[in-house]
């Protein structure tokens, strides 16, 4: 089963209400023991960089989610803040990252992208047509809404890219581990089938 | 390339939905479950819904009826209407809602956008302001309470205020040209637009497709909200939900937009 994590922060009841419309299970984990017959993670996200890490770590979830991905290899999936929290730092905070993606969070340069957050439907330029953006063509949008951005260590872990003011890493992957910046949650067609993806990886 | 983005924009009254004309004679237009499931279907880019009841009556939100249209919006939602904490603002978050929105208590208290934007993130947070142009001299100024209240304020002064406290979006929506479907006020938005650096939705006005057009035209990346004409249709103001087709949307970027 797919569960979510809620630690306070992020969108848990699009993920239920759209895997439900999929026929796929999906449940919702705010402790440790609620983590149990998970078998895909999905780590969402909202709001400032060590407000979300300090609230994960808070959650009690921590031990148990280092063991599942790092050891038991689930494939897991960030969201927005949820993916940032993948990375080893952050421009926004002070507090350590995750560090399951090598890389740090910068933010958008305002001389250069004119207005911020980055908010609305942006074109995504995937690096690989497998895994979760397998069938996607030519043509995805999906919906942003940040004013940081990924930059990875190894350009191996670009899973996928689009332009604002310049290109900037918009999904990472390393092994199990995945991360988008936008929201497949409400990207509408785009998002059902990059969510549907993920549960078949 | 990021688009602009086309936005319905429903009121809420008397938990029905409505559409005014200049903030008055609201007029039953459907259920808000029911237009958030057909804006799904008709993939629109993003959904403002406002309960105009809220801040006037001085209640609480609705939070069951935010949780309901939340799960069924497969888009990004921002809700607005009687929010005047941070607590409040986190609750809503936590339903699945993308962006809160400020009116009254935001203008009569600009500081409530640093404290809500430090618990719920800048991009999270969207101030209203409803604004109307003074008969004499020409300035304009911004209302409260539904367009029941004069600041006086100017709300280009108030937008540069609100950007350093942290807003993420501001809409300006024009009192007089709500309902009216006669084109947006663009002499107010090109006024608030070139002293601000974060995104700008205009509401109020849209008549047609070339109204959204003009809009798009002279500003590139804004928000067009619209209410009257994706409830409406015809020239006797049938109700009738409706939304550009992807092509022509695409074919209305194409017309109208030069970056």
């Amino acid at each position: 089963m797919i569960k979510v994590i809620n630690y306070g922060l992020g969108n848990i009841l699009s993920f239920i209400n759209l895997y439900k419309r999929l026929n796929i299970e999906c449940g919702v984990a705010t402790s440790s023991r609620e983590l149990e017959g998970a078998t895909r993670i999905i780590l969402p996200g909202v709001g400032s960089f060590d407000h979300a890490i300090d609230s994960l770590n808070q959650s009690g979830m921590r031990p148990a989610l280092d063991e599942l991905i790092l050891e038991k290899k689930l494939p897991v999936l960030g969201i927005c803040v949820g993916m940032q929290m993948l990375a080893g730092s952050s421009d926004e905070g002070q507090r350590a990252g995750l560090g399951w993606v090598p890389g740090s969070v910068k933010k958008f340069d305002l001389e250069r992208v004119k207005q911020l957050p980055h908010m609305g439907w942006n074109d995504v330029d995937p690096v690989d047509a497998e895994g979760l953006f397998k069938g996607f063509g030519d043509s995805s949008k999906f919906y942003f809404l940040h004013s940081y951005y990924y930059e990875c260590e190894q350009q191996a872990h670009v899973l996928a890219t689009a332009n604002y003011g310049a290109d900037f890493t918009c999904a990472v992957k390393n092994n199990n581990v995945h991360g988008v910046q936008f929201h497949p949650e409400k990207s509408h067609q785009y998002g059902m089938s990059l969510l549907k993806n993920f549960s078949e990886l | 390339m990021l688009r602009p983005r086309i936005i319905p924009c429903l009121l809420i009254h008397n938990k029905g939905l409505v559409k005014t004309l200049k903030f008055k004679d609201p007029k039953y237009v459907g259920d808000p479950l029911n237009a958030v499931k057909i804006f799904n279907e008709k993939e629109v880019d993003e959904l403002i819904v406002l309960d105009i009841d809220a801040s006037v009556e001085g209640r609480e939100p609705d939070y069951a009826l935010i949780q309901k249209m939340a799960m069924e919006c497969r888009m990004p939602f921002c809700y607005g209407g009687g929010i005047s904490n941070a607590d409040q603002a986190k609750k809503i978050i936590g339903l699945g809602v993308e962006k809160i929105a400020l009116s009254t208590a935001a203008v009569l208290n600009p500081s409530l956008v640093k404290q809500i934007a430090d618990e719920i993130g800048s991009q999270s947070v969207v101030v209203v302001l409803d604004v109307k142009k003074k008969l004499l001299g020409g300035r304009y100024e911004v209302w409260i309470n539904n367009g029941r209240k004069n600041t006086g304020k100017c709300p280009i002064e108030l937008s540069k205020v609100l950007q350093d406290l942290g807003v993420g979006e501001i809409v300006v929506n024009s009192i007089d040209a709500d309902g009216a479907m006669k084109g947006y006020n663009l002499d107010i938005a090109e006024k608030i637009h070139k002293n601000i650096h974060v995104p700008l939705t205009i509401l109020g006005g849209a008549g047609s497709l070339d109204d959204i057009g003009a809009l798009i035209n002279k500003f590139g990346i804004v928000g067009a909200a619209v209410g009257s004409l994706f409830v409406f249709k015809g020239v006797y103001k049938a109700v009738l939900i409706n939304y550009p087709s992807p092509t022509e949307k695409d074919n209305l970027l194409k017309r109208y937009l030069s970056l």
